[in-house]
C-alpha cells in the first residue's frame, strides 16, 4: 500500500469485464430502471420496469451460463475459474452455481412482484409510501391506484448485492456487497399495500438490527485486517496456515465477521429479526429474502470460512456445531406455537438455516466420487430449499380475506375442501421442508446429512434427525388443519392468480418433484462447480 | 441326454438328478396346457353376464383341450426312452435383478405328466358334472370362472421348474379354494369356513415362503434341476430345516396334523369344489411337493421321519373322525384325510414308497372324486339335506348313483381287485418292510376305513327309509351321471396301473428305485391279514349300524370316544387354546403398550416440546431493543466458544 502511494504513475485497475459481465448487466439494468422512474409515464412504468427487470436477469442468466462454460469444468472436485477484478472478485465454479441460483430464483420473484390480479388489479406494494397510515393522502394513493415501481430496480440492486457477496474475494468488497444487498431489502420491507404499520415496524427493525450486525462484521474485518495485513481471502488463508501474528485478532475476527455472517442467514442467536421481518414485510418480498438472502448469504459464509479460515478449522467447527444444534432447536421448536403462517414459515426457514449449518461442518473435499462434499451438499440444499420456499409463499399470497391476505392459521383450517389444488401445492411443499421421500426437501437433507456424517459430525446428524422430526410436526400440522378441520367462520377464500404466481407456484412444484425423484443431474453439476479458487 | 458324470452318480445313487432336455416337437405346446383354462377363467370373470348363457360350456372346453394336449404329451413322453422323459421348456426370464434370476420355466416328467392327466382328466369330469350340479344356480357362469382359474393355477403348481413357479400356483390354487369355499357367500358359515380355510393356509403358506427362501440362500437358485445337482452338498442342518418347512407347507395345503382342522369346514363349498380341490387334486399337492422335492429328503432323515410321523397321524385322526359324523360329506372329507396321511405316510418311507403314493394318489382321485360327486348327487336327490340319518334305503330311488358310489365305496375299503385295493396294499406292505409301527397304523387305518364307509353305505343306501314325506328323491340328470360312471370305472380298473409294475417302472427316473429288502414275511400274508381286518371293520360296521334301529335325531347319550370324534378330536379347541387365545392376548397387550407407552411417550414428548416453544417464544418480544441485546449475547457466546476451543 504504502509503495503505491509513493507512485507518481496512475495504474488503472485491470477489470475481466466478459468474466463479470453478469453482475455488470444487473447492476446496469437497475440503473436504467432509476432512469425509467425518471423518464417515463406513470401508466407506462409497471410494463417498462417489469419488463426489463425481467430482460436483465434473464441476459444476466445468459451471461452466467456463457461464463460457466468458459471454466474448465471438471468432475475431479478440484478449484476451477480465477480471480479477478484486481483480486476483490473470485469467478469459480461455486460463484457461477450460485449466481445461476440467485437469477432463476430472483426471475420468478419478479414474477410474484408483478401480480396484480389477488388484489383486485393493483400490486402488494404501498401506492405511496411517504403517505402516513391511515391519512387521506393514503387514501387518495389508493384511489388513484398508485404503485411504486421502485421496487424493481431495488430489487435488482439487492439481486447485484448478493451476487457480489457469493463472489467477493476480499473482505471490503464482501462488505461493500453486504451492504448493497441489504439497503434495497430494508426499503423494499416497508412498502407492504396492507398492513403498513406492521411494515413499516418490519423495516425499521431490520434496517437497525442489520445495522448493528453489520458493525460486528466491520469490527471483524478490521481485527483480521490487524491480524493479517490484508483483507485479500487468499492473503488471511496464508496468515492462518502460518500462524503468523497474534490468535487472539485472528478469533476476534473470526468470531464477529461470523456474527455479522449467522445475522443474514438466520441462524439462532441472531434469528430474531426473522420472524417479525418475514411476517411485515409484503408476501413477494419475503419470499424473494427468504430464497435468495440465504442463498448468497451461504455462499458468502462457505466462501469466507473454508477460504480465509480454512487452516483454522480446528478452531471455528465446534462453534458452528453450537450454532447449529441452537438455529434447529429454535427454528423447529418455536414453529410449533406459532399461529401465522408467515411466522411459521419463517422458523422453519431458520430451522433449514440449521440444517445448512450441518452440511456446512461436513467433508470439506470429496475424496472420490462415492462422497459428497460439504460445499456441494450445501449448494443443492439451497436450490432446493430456494424453490420450495418462494412457491410456499407463493401460496401463501393467494390465501385472502376481506382484510387482505390471511395469515393467521385458524383462516386456512378447511382450506383442502375449498380449494383442492391450492391446499394440495401448499400441502406437497410442506411435505418437502418436513424431507418426506419423493420431495426435494428429503434429497436436500440426504445430501447434508450424508455430507456431515462422511465428515465425522454425526452427533450433530443425529440431533439434526431428531429435530427435523420435531420440524416434520408443525408442517404436518398445517395439513391436517388444511384437510381434517372444517372452517371457520366464513372460511377462506382462495384468490385466482394470474398467470404470474401460476407459473411461479407450477415451476416450484416441478422443481421440488423433480430434484426428489432425480437429483442426480444437479447434485453432480453442484459436484463439478468444484472447490473455490483461492 | 447329457451323460451324467461320475460324481452325480456317486452322490446321488438313490435319487435321480432332474436333468431336462430342452422341449421340442409337441413339447412346446406345454403353455398352452395352463393358458387354456387361464384363458377361459379370463374371459368368464372379466366378460361378466355377456358370457352367462355359454360360460359353462366354455369352461368345459378350456379343460378339455388341455386334457387333450396332457394326453398328447404323455403319449410323446411313452414313446421316449426312460431317461429321456424329461422336458423343459423355457418360457421368459421372470426375474432378475443383481444376483438373483428365475426363468419362468415348464418342467414335464413322468411325476408331472400323471399328474396333468389327474387334474384335467378329473377336473373335466367334475366341470362336466357342475353343469348339472349348478344348473339352477344364478352365479354357474363365475364358478366354472373360478373352477377355470383353479385348474390353471394346479396347472401352474405341476409344471413349474422352479419352486418359485411352484409358489406362485400354491398361492393361487389357495386363492381359488377360497373363493369356492365361500361361493354361497349369503351363507354366513360358507364365509367363515372360506376364511378359516384361508388363514390355516397360510400357516402353511409361509413354510413354504421360508422354505423357498432358504433355497435359494442356500443354493443361490430356486430351479428344480440345478438344486437337485447340487442339494446333497449342503449341510444336514439345512437340509433338514428345509424338509420340515416344506413338510410345514405341504401339511397347510393337504389338511394333514397339525393343519388339518379346516378341510372339515371346507365341505361348505358346492360339492363338484370339495370332489376336485378338497379330494382330488390341490389337497394333494403337499404329497407332489414332498416327492418333487425327494432329492431334499432323501439326504434329511430327520424330515423324512417328521413325514411318517405325520401321515400316520392324519390317516388314523381322519379316520377317527369320519366314524362319528352323520354329514355325508365331513364323512367324506375325515376319509380324504386319512388318505391323504396314506400318501404322506408312503412319501415319509422314501424311495421304497414315492411311487406308491403317487399310485394311492391317483386312485383315491379316482374313487373319492367318485364318491363326492355322488354325495352330491344324493344331496341333489334329497333337497341338499346332508344328514344321513335323514336317509336310508336309496338304493332304488337313485340306481346309477348308488351302483357307481358302490363302486367307489368298494375301491377305498381295499375290496380285493378294486383299484384301492391295489395302492393301499402296496402302502401297508412297504410300510412293514420299513417299520413296524408305521405299518401298524396303515393296517389300523384301513380297519377303521372300512368300518366308517360301510355305516355311510348303511345309512345312505341301505337300511330303512327315513326321508321325510315332502321329499321325493330322484336320479340326477345325465350330466351328472356319466362322469359318475366314468369315475367308477375308473375306481374299479385304476389297479391296472400297477400290472408289471408300470407305474414304479414309470415314475424311476424321477423317483429312482430301491431293491425291495425281504420282508420278514411272504406278501401275500400281508394281503391276507389286510384283507381279514377290513372285514372285521365291515362286520363291525354291520352288527353296529344295520342291525340296530337308527334314530332321526343324533343321540346326545354316547361313548366318550364317539363325543371326541363328533368334535374333530377337539383340533379347533386345541388351537384355539394353543394359538388363537395366546396370539389375542399378546396382540392386545402389544396394542395396550402402543396405546400406553409408544403413545404416551409420542404425546408426551409433543406436549413437552409445544410447552418448550410456549414457554421460550416469549424471548420474541418484539422490542428491537431486546432484540439487539440476543444479538449482543450471541456475539459474546460465538467468542466463547471459539476462545474456549482454543484455550482447552
Amino acid at each position: 500500500m504504502i509503495a503505491r502511494m509513493t507512485t507518481t504513475e496512475f495504474e488503472a485497475p485491470q477489470v475481466e469485464y466478459g468474466t463479470v459481465s453478469p453482475l455488470l448487466i444487473v447492476f446496469g439494468v437497475a440503473l436504467l430502471g432509476v432512469l425509467v422512474e425518471a423518464l417515463v409515464d406513470r401508466r407506462r412504468r409497471y410494463l417498462v420496469q417489469s419488463v426489463l427487470s425481467l430482460a436483465g436477469l434473464a441476459g444476466a442468466f445468459a451471461a452466467t451460463v456463457v461464463v460457466a462454460t468458459g471454466l474448465t469444468g471438471r468432475a475431479d472436485g478440484a478449484a476451477h475459474g480465477s480471480v479477478v477484478a484486481e483480486g476483490a472478485i473470485a469467478v469459480d465454479g461455486p460463484s457461477v452455481f450460485l449466481w445461476g441460483t440467485l437469477l432463476a430464483l430472483s426471475f420468478t420473484s419478479v414474477l410474484l412482484f408483478a401480480e396484480r390480479r389477488v388484489d383486485g388489479g393493483v400490486t402488494a406494494f404501498a401506492g405511496q409510501a411517504a403517505a402516513l397510515p391511515g391519512t387521506e393522502a393514503e387514501r387518495q394513493a389508493s384511489t388513484r391506484g398508485l404503485e411504486h415501481t421502485e421496487v424493481y430496480p431495488l430489487m435488482l440492486f439487492a439481486v447485484g448485492g448478493m451476487m457480489l457477496f457469493a463472489a467477493s474475494n476480499d473482505l471490503l468488497t464482501m462488505f461493500v456487497a453486504l451492504e448493497v444487498l441489504s439497503l434495497p431489502l430494508y426499503l423494499l420491507c416497508g412498502l407492504a399495500r396492507r398492513r403498513r404499520l406492521l411494515s413499516q415496524e418490519a423495516a425499521l427493525k431490520y434496517f437497525m438490527l442489520g445495522a448493528f450486525s453489520s458493525g460486528f462484521f466491520l469490527y471483524g474485518v478490521a481485527l483480521v485486517y490487524g491480524y493479517a495485513g490484508s483483507t485479500n481471502l487468499a492473503a488471511i488463508a496464508q496468515a492462518v496456515s502460518g500462524r503468523i501474528g497474534s490468535q487472539g485478532l485472528l478469533l476476534g475476527g473470526i468470531a464477529l465477521l461470523a456474527v455479522g455472517m449467522l445475522f443474514k442467514v438466520g441462524a439462532a442467536p441472531f434469528h430474531a429479526w426473522t420472524p417479525d421481518v418475514y411476517q411485515g414485510a409484503p408476501t413477494a418480498v419475503t419470499a424473494f429474502m427468504a430464497a435468495c438472502t440465504k442463498i448468497a448469504a451461504f455462499g458468502a459464509l462457505l466462501r469466507l470460512f473454508y477460504v480465509a479460515f480454512g487452516g483454522a478449522q480446528r478452531d471455528w467447527a465446534p462453534m458452528i456445531w453450537i450454532i447449529a444444534v441452537l438455529t434447529m432447536a429454535v427454528g423447529s421448536l418455536f414453529a410449533l406455537t406459532q399461529s401465522d403462517i408467515k411466522r411459521m414459515l419463517a422458523y422453519s426457514s431458520i430451522a433449514h438455516a440449521g440444517f445448512l449449518l450441518v452440511g456446512f461442518v461436513g467433508l470439506q473435499q470429496a475424496a472420490d466420487g462415492s462422497t459428497i462434499s460439504s460445499l456441494q451438499s450445501v449448494l443443492f440444499y439451497l436450490v432446493t430449499y430456494g424453490f420450495m420456499t418462494i412457491g410456499a409463499f407463493g401460496v401463501v399470497t393467494l390465501v385472502r380475506d376481506a382484510g387482505g391476505e390471511a395469515n393467521h392459521l385458524s383462516r386456512w383450517a378447511g382450506l383442502g375442501k375449498e380449494s383442492p389444488v391450492v391446499a394440495g401445492v401448499f400441502a406437497f411443499f410442506l411435505l418437502g421442508m418436513a424431507g418426506i421421500p419423493l420431495t426435494s426437501g428429503f434429497t436436500g437433507k440426504w445430501a447434508v446429512f450424508t455430507s456431515a456424517a462422511q465428515g465425522g459430525a454425526w452427533p450433530l446428524v443425529v440431533v439434526a434427525v431428531l429435530l427435523s422430526v420435531v420440524a416434520a410436526f408443525f408442517y404436518l400440522r398445517v395439513i391436517v388443519l388444511m384437510y381434517f378441520s372444517d372452517p371457520v367462520g366464513e372460511g377462506p377464500t382462495v384468490a385466482v392468480p394470474s398467470i404470474l404466481t401460476t407459473a411461479v407456484i407450477a415451476v416450484a412444484v416441478a422443481a421440488t418433484l423433480v430434484l426428489g425423484v432425480l437429483p442426480g443431474p444437479v447434485l453432480d453439476l453442484a459436484g463439478t462447480a468444484g472447490a473455490f479458487v483461492r | 441326454m447329457v451323460s451324467r458324470t461320475a460324481a452325480h452318480v456317486l452322490l446321488q445313487e438313490s435319487v435321480p438328478v432332474v436333468e431336462p432336455a430342452a422341449a421340442d416337437g409337441v413339447f412346446t405346446l406345454l403353455w398352452l396346457i395352463i393358458a387354456l383354462p387361464a384363458l377361459g377363467s379370463a374371459i368368464l370373470l372379466v366378460g361378466g353376464r355377456r358370457t352367462d348363457p355359454w360360460g359353462h360350456l366354455l369352461g368345459c372346453a378350456t379343460v378339455a383341450a388341455s386334457f387333450l394336449v396332457s394326453l398328447v404329451a404323455f403319449v410323446a413322453l411313452l414313446g421316449r426312452d426312460a431317461e429321456d422323459r424329461s422336458v423343459q421348456q423355457h418360457l421368459f426370464t421372470w426375474i432378475d435383478v443383481f444376483g438373483f434370476q428365475v426363468d419362468a420355466g415348464l418342467l414335464l416328467d413322468p411325476l408331472s405328466a400323471l399328474f396333468l392327466l389327474l387334474v384335467t382328466g378329473v377336473g373335466g369330469l367334475i366341470h362336466v358334472y357342475s353343469i348339472g350340479y349348478m344348473a339352477t344356480d344364478p352365479r354357474r357362469r363365475r364358478f366354472f370362472g373360478y373352477l377355470n382359474l383353479f385348474v390353471a393355477a394346479m396347472l401352474v403348481l405341476v409344471l413349474a421348474d422352479s419352486y418359485l413357479g411352484i409358489f406362485l400356483g400354491w398361492e393361487g390354487v389357495g386363492l381359488a379354494s377360497y373363493l369356492l369355499i365361500g361361493f354361497f357367500q349369503h351363507k354366513p358359515s360358507a364365509a367363515v369356513a372360506a376364511k378359516k380355510a384361508f388363514v390355516v393356509n397360510r400357516v402353511g403358506d409361509i413354510g413354504m415362503a421360508l422354505g423357498v427362501m432358504l433355497l435359494f440362500a442356500t443354493f443361490g437358485t430356486t430351479a428344480i434341476p440345478a438344486i437337485s445337482r447340487v442339494s446333497a452338498e449342503a449341510s444336514d442342518g439345512v437340509l433338514t430345516a428345509l424338509g420340515l418347512l416344506l413338510l410345514l407347507a405341504a401339511c397347510g395345503k393337504s389338511a394333514q396334523f397339525p393343519l388339518q382342522s379346516w378341510l372339515l369346514d371346507a365341505m361348505e363349498g358346492p360339492t363338484p369344489v370339495s370332489a376336485l380341490i378338497h379330494a382330488a387334486t390341490m389337497v394333494t399337492a403337499g404329497v407332489y411337493l414332498i416327492i418333487r422335492s425327494n432329492f431334499i429328503y432323501e439326504n434329511a432323515p430327520v424330515a423324512q421321519t417328521a413325514v411318517v410321523v405325520v401321515g400316520a397321524v392324519t390317516l388314523l385322526w381322519g379316520a377317527a373322525i369320519g366314524c362319528a359324523k352323520d354329514d355325508i360329506k365331513k364323512v367324506l372329507a375325515g376319509s380324504t384325510m386319512s388318505q391323504i396321511g396314506y400318501m404322506m405316510l408312503a412319501a415319509g418311507l422314501g424311495v421304497a414308497g414315492y411311487a406308491f403314493a403317487i399310485f394311492h394318489l391317483l386312485t383315491h382321485g379316482f374313487f373319492k372324486a367318485n364318491m363326492f360327486l355322488g354325495a352330491g348327487s344324493v344331496m341333489h336327490a334329497m333337497d341338499d339335506d346332508v344328514d344321513m340319518r335323514h336317509y336310508g334305503a336309496l338304493r332304488k330311488a337313485l340306481p346309477v348313483t348308488f351302483l357307481t358310489f358302490a363302486m367307489g365305496y368298494l375301491a377305498i375299503i381295499g375290496f380285493p381287485g378294486f383299484s384301492g385295493f391295489w395302492s393301499k396294499d402296496k402302502i401297508i406292505e412297504t410300510a412293514f418292510d420299513q417299520n413296524l409301527y408305521a405299518g401298524l397304523a396303515a393296517l389300523l387305518g384301513a380297519g377303521i376305513t372300512a368300518f366308517y364307509m360301510t355305516r355311510l353305505m348303511i345309512l345312505t343306501f341301505l337300511s330303512e327309509k327315513r326321508w321325510a314325506a315332502e321329499v321325493h328323491p330322484h336320479e340326477s340328470p345325465a350330466t351328472m351321471t356319466v362322469p359318475l360312471v366314468v369315475l367308477a370305472a375308473l375306481s374299479v380298473l385304476g389297479g391296472v396301473l400297477l400290472l408289471g409294475d408300470w407305474i414304479t417302472e414309470w415314475l424311476t427316473p424321477v423317483v429312482g428305485s430301491e431293491e425291495h429288502g425281504e420282508l420278514p414275511l411272504p406278501a401275500i400274508v400281508y394281503t391276507l391279514i389286510v384283507v381279514a381286518v377290513v372285514v372285521v371293520g365291515v362286520a363291525a360296521a354291520v352288527l353296529l349300524v344295520a342291525r340296530r334301529d337308527i334314530p332321526r335325531e343324533q343321540p346326545q347319550q354316547v361313548s366318550l370316544a364317539t363325543r371326541f370324534a363328533r368334535n374333530d378330536l377337539y383340533g379347533d379347541r386345541l388351537n384355539e387354546a394353543l394359538l388363537m387365545r395366546p396370539g389375542d392376548s399378546v396382540v392386545r397387550s402389544m396394542a395396550d403398550f402402543d396405546d400406553r407407552f409408544v403413545d404416551g411417550a409420542v404425546d408426551g414428548s409433543g406436549i413437552a416440546a409445544a410447552g418448550m416453544s410456549n414457554t421460550f417464544r416469549r424471548v420474541q418480544t418484539g422490542y428491537v431493543r431486546s432484540y439487539a441485546l440476543s444479538l449482543f449475547a450471541g456475539a459474546l457466546l460465538v467468542v466463547a466458544a471459539l476462545l474456549a476451543v482454543n484455550l482447552a
